[in-house]
């Protein structure tokens, strides 16, 4: 077992246990606190597979943003962070059998890949960061989802700034 | 002496593998290693910080300051450190224990992970990450979260106040942060803080983008939230905000994480903006870095300290407004201006474009000042009756 095999099934495991915690926890700020450690776990996994701008990314937007959204929201909408009702209802089964059913297929899927068993090749020496920035800006590649992308976030950057706006 | 590191780590690894280490397992202990030094470095460094801090706030108040132990109270600090180790640990009713206790090893563990990527000299340092800029802001999102985290899990009322205040200010102050991280991405086209250091051997940024260093270094400032921003603590208003409940070694990891940021981000300005390593001499002995890079960056903190002990905490309305509708589309304009005078003057000898982008950011700070001086002319005069009589004669 290499070294890397240990680090990602160390951080798979703390993805995994972290997820499952923030549905069965009745706290909600916990909850939003395994969150973070689960986010991280795939930080990890990034960082892990050499894609250190995805890694980052992934620790400024998610934790740094949505995590303290979601603290902000929980804070702010309920007066008792305690969730006090059940945790299950009549149709677990049913959704224990449907994600039972789409692991499955999903792993059947993966294994008629052909790099499913194969050693992923090293990508060495070579600047990541500059291939994926050249790809965005490449009008043969992505650049057309990626001005997409921008409009659609300054249309939701406009209307938020309407919604808030007191109109005189 | 080219390559300090280098050897040391050839040196370690021909001894373990003598050993009968493998040169993996060997390589992975010496990595742990150089992190445990830069680690304690890093530490012993923050408990002199300790006393820095504290001559030099006296000499701002007009006091000595600490000089009892040892010559000029140097040994201070040790004497703090033995009174919080032995103080009683308390842990307030109904708080939430081990958030409580995770929030000071979280806050003083975002400030070391900085670290990671500072250029200490052009051959040392921790890694050459090419997303290093960026590193910094996802750094600066854990030190956000272990304050929430302190402030939550406290069980008090002010250290939620405070907690929240830190939060809206660090999410407010790290867009203009990020938008002036930009420029000397722009500049040098990486976002490795050894790639931006290198770069500046010949000229330092602060020549070409003064007007970035100074958004970077107020931006730095709330980011770490010290006054005139320090709004967070409060002291008149809510005691001291989100670390009110921590006593002894907790409240001292809080503090010595708050120094120690303060200090690295000194670093993080002498290293985009004044050269970081770079001096004379540096290309024959690269070890002399070291020299220049604390030297820079206790200049840079010392400018810190002199800001938070000299200008008076502002209200958070105030704080607000100054980053929505100032800092953010200055930084905006100085982002577009350098992008596009970048790339005009690229092309012409390095005089004339220092020149040429000195122009470019007088131009833009004169636009700037006129227009503040616009809109605080007309505000005045809709608050003011006697100044708009007074304007009104001038003008006849």
């Amino acid at each position: 077992m290499t070294a890397l095999q240990i680090i990602f099934l160390l951080s798979a495991a703390v993805i995994l246990v972290s997820a499952v915690m923030v549905v069965t926890t009745r706290n909600m700020v916990h909850a939003a606190l395994w969150l973070i450690a689960a986010l991280f776990g795939v930080a990890v996994i990034f960082a892990v597979l050499e894609a250190g701008f995805l890694a980052v990314v992934q620790v400024v937007v998610y934790i740094g943003a949505i995590a303290i959204m979601f603290i902000f929201a929980v804070m702010l909408t309920s007066r008792e962070m305690r969730d006090r009702g059940p945790q299950m209802n009549n149709r677990t089964w049913l959704a224990g059998i449907v994600g039972v059913l789409i692991f499955g297929s999903l792993v059947y899927l993966l294994s008629t890949w052909d790099g499913f068993n194969g050693q992923p090749s090293v990508i060495g020496n070579v600047d990541t960061l500059k291939q994926l920035g050249n790809v965005l800006l490449l009008p043969s590649a992505y650049l057309l989802p990626f001005e997409v992308a921008s409009i659609l976030l300054l249309a939701a950057l406009v209307g938020a700034v309407y919604v808030a706006s007191n109109r005189k | 002496m080219q390559d300090p590191v280098g050897f040391l780590y050839n040196w370690l690894i021909g001894i373990l593998t003598r050993w009968g280490l493998a040169a993996a397992v060997a390589h992975v202990l010496i990595t742990l290693l150089g992190i445990l030094i830069l680690v304690i470095c890093a530490m012993v460094l923050d408990i002199f910080l300790v006393w820095i801090e504290r001559k030099v706030v006296a000499r701002f108040q007009d006091r000595l300051g600490p000089n009892r132990i040892g010559p000029w109270g140097i040994f201070q600090p040790f004497a703090d450190i033995i009174k919080l180790l032995i103080k009683e640990d308390i842990t307030p009713a109904g708080a939430d224990v081990i958030v409580f206790n995770l929030a000071p090893i979280l806050s003083l563990a975002s400030v070391l992970l900085l670290w990671a990527v500072l250029p200490i000299a052009g051959v040392i340092y921790g890694v050459d990450l090419n997303v290093a800029l960026l590193y910094i802001v996802a750094a600066g999102a854990i030190g956000t979260l272990s304050i929430i985290m302190a402030g939550w899990a406290s069980n008090n009322k002010f250290a939620l106040v405070g907690a929240y205040r830190m939060v809206a200010n660090m999410i407010s102050y790290e867009i203009p942060m990020v938008l002036i991280l930009l420029i000397p991405a722009i500049l040098t086209g990486s976002m490795s803080m050894l790639t931006i250091s290198r770069a500046q051997s010949q000229y330092w940024f602060v020549l070409v983008v003064p007007l970035a260093t100074l958004v970077f270094l107020i931006s730095a400032i709330a980011e770490l939230g010290r006054s005139p921003f320090d709004l967070n603590e409060g002291e008149s208003e809510i005691v001291s905000g989100f670390h009110i409940e921590y006593s002894g070694m907790k409240f001292g990891l809080f503090y010595a994480g708050e120094l120690l940021h303060a200090f690295t981000f000194g670093a993080f300005i002498s290293i985009m903006f004044f050269g970081g390593y770079n001096g004379p001499g540096v290309t024959q002995m690269p070890i002399l870095g070291i020299f220049y890079f604390v030297l820079k960056a206790m200049i840079g903190y010392w400018v810190i300290m002199w800001v938070k002990y000299t200008v008076p905490r502002i209200r958070i309305d105030h704080m607000l407004y100054f980053n929505w509708k100032f800092l953010v589309p200055f930084s905006l304009a100085i982002l577009i201006m350098t992008a596009l005078t970048h790339k005009l003057l690229s092309g012409y000898s390095t005089p004339v474009y220092i020149l040429g982008m000195l122009c470019a950011n007088l131009i833009l700070g004169w636009i700037t000042i006129e227009i503040l001086r616009a809109r605080a002319r007309k505000q005045r005069q809709s608050v003011d009756p006697a100044a708009q009589v007074i304007a009104e004669q001038v003008h006849h």
